[in-house]
Order: structure tokens, then C-alpha cells, then sequence
């Protein structure tokens, strides 16, 4: 039998986070994208406003399903320039709290440092997302992420071409 | 040890051979340290530089505060509606008067010891003021200073840090028609939405201005962008590999265009529409060129909805209107690094749905974490850090076109577009370099 929303712990939903960073630093990219369900996004809203809505504000990503997937197979492309050869990421996820439950649905949130090394560079994120997590029959599914960074300007980073 | 004249440092600097069709840049132009000194004082502070948009002063008291060539500005629309442009710096003793990007105000007080300025930078409250002197109050430099130049064209606001005789409209010359397209896209005033993408790359400013135009790498460098149009749209035109789609034109003082009609594979919000947007909406970009047609006439309305445009207003403002509306500007803080801002700039009265399109659009290609962007970023910095080797390999070549640049049609995918910018370059810096020992 499923597990309802209620039923679902703050390890259960770590140990999924934990997956999903460690299929992006394993650069398991199509393996992300499926943790999503067919209606799900994935969002960096701007720098000064966390909470912006994407109608009114320029967003650093606005994924749609179909985006997602696509930037999910673009990055495994060696012609994706700037992640060619792939940089190393470190995605650390931590202070993870479950805020709301609905009959199946989670609002989780979390902080997130992800360290970016590439030839000479060694670049980091930090920031805080908000995910909507769907409980499914194949446990856990991503239905929205925003992953909004703690920075005030997008430098010396200057780029987010890998995934947060 | 000899000092170097800027004349003798610019030796060497550019071959610009139009009977052979040979155009070569030094190297030496993307990392000297003392080239980069001339380009701040012959060009940053000489060119009119793009400050802000109109819509972001819209409200009474709005102000922005920012960085535009290198120096903190204040930007605001005053009580009685006057805009105007200050050094952000306190008259007393040089502290940032405003620490905000942008809010609304009726005055600004300086958190250092309090003195507080009027929305039309006058000085109207020092703390314990009878200990100064009546000529220390009375002085006419103890207010906010002005930018010694600061004026608007089509919504687009400009500062010049040079008091000069050059008006903006004068300026812009043939970009001015452009900047009107622009501004006509609505029927009242096109706006920016919400706050810049505030990016940097770590290479020189100018190979950002050679690569916002430039046709010839989008099919290499971009071929993962094509690729996702391909997979979304079934098949596309490769224009980018053929000659002959689109041009170039010089628009003079350094400023030029890249446009086509029809010619690219992307959708348009205003107002061309493709397969993958869906039948739904259809009737909304329809809409939007009916209404364009109707208020600005078929052939126009054709240019400004069917056409994409990267133009170059020098030395560092790029407006692309392609799959979205960028408004990019940048600034170097040294040879080797710029820092960019750009905005997404979008019809006022667009609607919903076509304003939800118009951010998924913009977002496929442009911006620091789009499909695109990043990769030119790589290129971009992948250049700068091989310029390690100038003294042994010291020329980059723009000769592409060169033969025909004066012809009716100079192509899209040829490098006229950066050779304006160049020899614009070459004589700004020459000119200054004639007057002045580094």
C-alpha cells in the first residue's frame, strides 16, 4: 500500500533529496529529470527576490517539463560548451524541514551549497529551495523546484550552466 | 625606464587593409593594462553610456542606483516628476549615499553622519549645522553633483561623463531608429521587467560586444540551442551555415546592426508565431500584430514583428530583440573581467499569456543560465585566457566580408559588425592617446 503525505518522515524525504544530488554530481542528468512528474518545473527565480513570480520578473530559469528534459540532455552533449568536459559539482543539501502536507502532496524546504569546479575555476552557490514533492506509487516525485540563490550579484560565478 | 605615449602603445594596433580584405585586431587590445587605463578615459568617459529605461522611474520618488561605467549612479524621478542623475557619493566625505538598487524616496540621508539630500540632490540636512562656516554651507559642491550629462531618447536613458557639444540624438545616429522600433512596440511604453540578470564574464569587455552580433558562430557555438529547436519544432531552417540571410548594417559612431526578416528558427511574442506554441496561442500573436499593423502601419509592423535585430550602440549597450528583448550592458573592472546587467524589456500592455510566453522565450536562449548564454561565456573566456600567448600569436582576424562590406547587402555572418566597432575603437583611442602621456 502507498504511503500518504502523512506518513512520510523528514529522513524519507532527505534520503530522496540525497539522491537527487547525487544523481546530478554523478551527472546521472536524465536520471534527474525522470524524478520529476509529467507536470513538473524547475525554477531559479532572480537574485533579489526569492519569491518572484515568473510573469512579472526575469527569472534565471523557468523550466517547464519539457525545458527541464531538454537541459537535462543539452548538458550531456559534449558541444554544451561551457560544461565541456563536464565540471565537478559537490551538491551539499541540509536544513530540510517539511513546511506543509496535503493528502498526497509535500512543501519541503531546504538549504543547498553546490561547489563548481572546472579547469581553473572553483565556483559555489549557495541558496535555499523550495520543492513541492509528490507521493506516488514510485515514491517521491518532483513536481517543483525553486532554487533560489543566496547571492547578491551572479559573480564572480558570472554563470549557472549546470543544474542546482 | 622610457615612458610609453599612448600614440606609440596604439603602434601596431589594428590592420585595416580594405584593398587586400585584411582586418586584424592586436591581442594586445584585450589585456594590456595600460590600454585598458586609455579605454576609461577615452572611451567610458567620453561615449554616452546607456544608464536605465524610463519604466523603472515611472513612479513619482522611484530611483535606481547602480553602477554605469564604472561609477556608482543615483537615478530618480523627483516629486515634481524631473529625473536626474548623480554621482552616488556623499559631498562630506565620499560614503554611498544610497544602498539600495532601486525603491521610491522623497530624500536620501547618508548613513555616515546623517546629512540628508532633497530628490533634487540639494543638501537639506546637516546634523548640528552651527559649527560650519556660512561659505562652507553655501558652497555649491555641497550637494549631490550631477553627471554633467544626462538625457533620454525613446525611453532609453543615457549619461556622459564629459561635458561635450555631441547631443545623444547626434550620438546614436542611425541606432536612433532602432531604439524607436523599439519603444513602439507598445501603444504607450514598453517596461522592464522586474530586476537585471546581474552576471560577469572572466574575459574583456570587447569580446563581448564582437560576440552579441556576431552570426557566423551560432551554428558551432549554439549547435545544442538548434539542436532543441530541432527536437521541439520537428526541423528548422539553418540559415546561420548558409550566406546571404539578413545583414549588416553600419549605423555610425561605431554603432551597427545584425537583422533579418523571417530568417530565424525561433518563435517572436510580438509577434511571430511557430508550431510549438499551439493553436491556443495563436489568436494572441495574431492579435498583437493586427494591433501593430493598425498603429504603426503593414510595413513597419512587418520590420518590428517579423524581423530580429542584435544592435550595437558603442561602446557597450547591446539591444538583441530576437526570441526575447534583452537590454545587456556591461563594464569592465579590468582587462581580464566585465560585469554585465542584463534586463528583459517587454510591451506594456501585453497580456498575460503572451507575457508567460515572452519569459519561457527569453529564458530558452539568453541569460546566464540559458541554453545559450553560457556556452559564449565559455568561448568568451577560453579566448582571454589563451591571449597568454599574444607575444608569439598576436593577431585575431575580422576580415570576413571584408571585400564586399560596402555593397548593399554585407552579410549577417560576416564581421562588418565588428570592424564598425573597431575602427571606432581605434580612433577614440588615438585621439586621446594624441593629447595625453600614460
Amino acid at each position: 500500500m502507498n504511503a500518504t503525505a502523512a506518513e512520510i518522515t523528514r529522513s524519507e524525504v532527505e534520503d530522496f533529496l540525497f539522491l537527487e544530488a547525487a544523481l546530478l554530481d554523478e551527472w546521472k542528468l536524465e536520471a534527474w529529470a525522470a524524478l520529476f512528474t509529467a507536470d513538473g518545473e524547475y525554477l531559479i527565480p532572480p537574485l533579489d527576490d526569492p519569491d518572484a513570480d515568473p510573469l512579472n520578473s526575469l527569472f534565471l530559469v523557468y523550466d517547464d517539463r519539457h525545458r527541464l528534459n531538454e537541459r537535462a540532455r543539452r548538458l550531456l552533449n559534449k558541444a554544451a560548451h561551457a560544461e565541456f568536459p563536464h565540471s565537478r559539482t559537490v551538491h551539499l543539501v541540509s536544513n530540510v524541514r517539511i513546511v506543509e502536507r496535503s493528502a498526497d502532496e509535500l512543501q519541503v524546504r531546504s538549504s543547498f551549497i553546490v561547489t563548481r569546479a572546472k579547469g581553473p575555476l572553483n565556483d559555489t552557490y549557495p541558496g535555499r529551495s523550495t520543492y513541492r514533492l509528490l507521493v506516488t506509487s514510485d515514491g517521491l516525485r518532483i513536481r517543483s523546484k525553486r532554487a533560489a540563490l543566496e547571492l547578491s550579484q551572479l559573480r564572480p560565478q558570472g554563470k549557472v550552466s549546470i543544474i542546482l | 625606464m622610457r615612458l610609453e605615449t599612448p600614440t606609440r602603445l596604439l603602434e601596431n594596433m589594428l590592420i585595416d587593409d580594405r584593398q587586400r580584405g585584411v582586418f586584424r585586431v592586436n591581442r594586445r587590445a584585450f589585456i594590456d593594462d595600460r590600454l585598458f587605463a586609455l579605454e576609461g578615459r577615452a572611451i567610458f568617459e567620453r561615449c554616452w553610456l546607456y544608464a536605465a529605461h524610463e519604466s523603472e522611474l515611472a513612479a513619482s520618488g522611484a530611483f535606481v542606483s547602480r553602477i554605469v561605467g564604472g561609477k556608482p549612479l543615483l537615478i530618480n524621478r523627483d516629486r515634481n516628476g524631473g529625473l536626474h542623475a548623480f554621482f552616488n557619493t556623499c559631498p562630506h566625505r565620499g560614503a554611498t549615499v544610497c544602498r539600495e538598487d532601486r525603491g521610491r524616496a522623497r530624500n536620501f540621508t547618508c548613513p555616515y553622519h546623517g546629512w540628508v539630500f532633497s530628490d533634487e540632490g540639494k543638501t537639506i540636512h546637516r546634523p548640528i549645522d552651527t559649527s560650519y562656516s556660512p561659505a562652507c554651507m553655501e558652497d555649491s559642491t555641497q550637494h549631490l553633483t550631477p553627471v554633467p550629462r544626462f538625457d533620454s531618447f525613446a525611453g532609453f536613458l543615457f549619461v556622459n561623463f564629459a561635458q561635450g557639444p555631441e547631443s545623444l540624438e547626434t550620438y546614436l545616429a542611425g541606432a536612433g531608429e532602432y531604439l524607436k522600433n523599439i519603444q513602439a512596440q507598445d501603444r504607450e511604453s514598453m517596461i522592464v521587467l522586474g530586476s537585471p540578470q546581474t552576471y560577469s564574464a572572466r574575459a574583456n569587455w570587447k569580446l563581448l560586444q564582437e560576440n552579441s552580433a556576431d552570426g557566423y558562430h551560432a551554428s558551432s557555438t549554439h549547435s545544442t540551442y538548434f539542436d532543441y529547436i530541432r527536437n521541439r519544432e520537428g526541423a528548422v531552417r539553418d540559415n546561420f551555415s548558409r550566406t546571404g540571410f539578413g545583414c549588416v548594417r553600419n549605423l555610425g559612431n561605431g554603432h551597427a546592426v545584425s537583422e533579418s526578416l523571417d530568417g530565424t528558427p525561433w518563435g517572436r511574442p510580438l509577434a511571430r508565431w511557430i508550431d510549438s506554441w499551439g493553436t491556443e496561442i495563436r489568436a494572441d500573436v495574431d492579435a498583437a500584430y493586427a494591433e501593430m499593423v493598425q498603429r504603426v502601419g503593414a510595413e513597419r509592423a512587418k520590420t518590428i514583428c517579423h524581423g530580429d535585430r542584435n544592435l550595437l550602440i558603442f561602446p557597450n549597450l547591446v539591444i538583441n530583440d530576437i526570441m526575447g528583448l534583452v537590454i545587456r550592458t556591461y563594464y569592465p573592472t579590468s582587462p581580464s573581467y566585465f560585469e554585465v546587467n542584463a534586463f528583459a524589456l517587454a510591451p506594456k500592455h501585453e497580456g498575460p499569456r503572451l507575457r508567460d510566453l515572452r519569459h519561457r522565450n527569453f529564458l530558452e536562449f539568453l541569460g546566464p543560465a540559458g541554453f545559450a548564454t553560457p556556452d559564449d561565456q565559455e568561448m568568451l573566456e577560453s579566448c582571454q585566457r589563451a591571449y597568454a600567448t599574444q607575444t608569439w600569436v598576436q593577431w585575431n582576424d575580422l576580415s570576413r566580408g571584408m571585400l564586399t562590406e560596402d555593397g548593399p547587402n554585407p552579410a549577417k555572418q560576416d564581421e562588418l559588425q565588428m570592424r564598425t566597432f573597431w575602427r571606432r575603437w581605434h580612433e577614440l583611442m588615438r585621439r586621446a592617446g594624441e593629447t595625453e602621456a600614460v
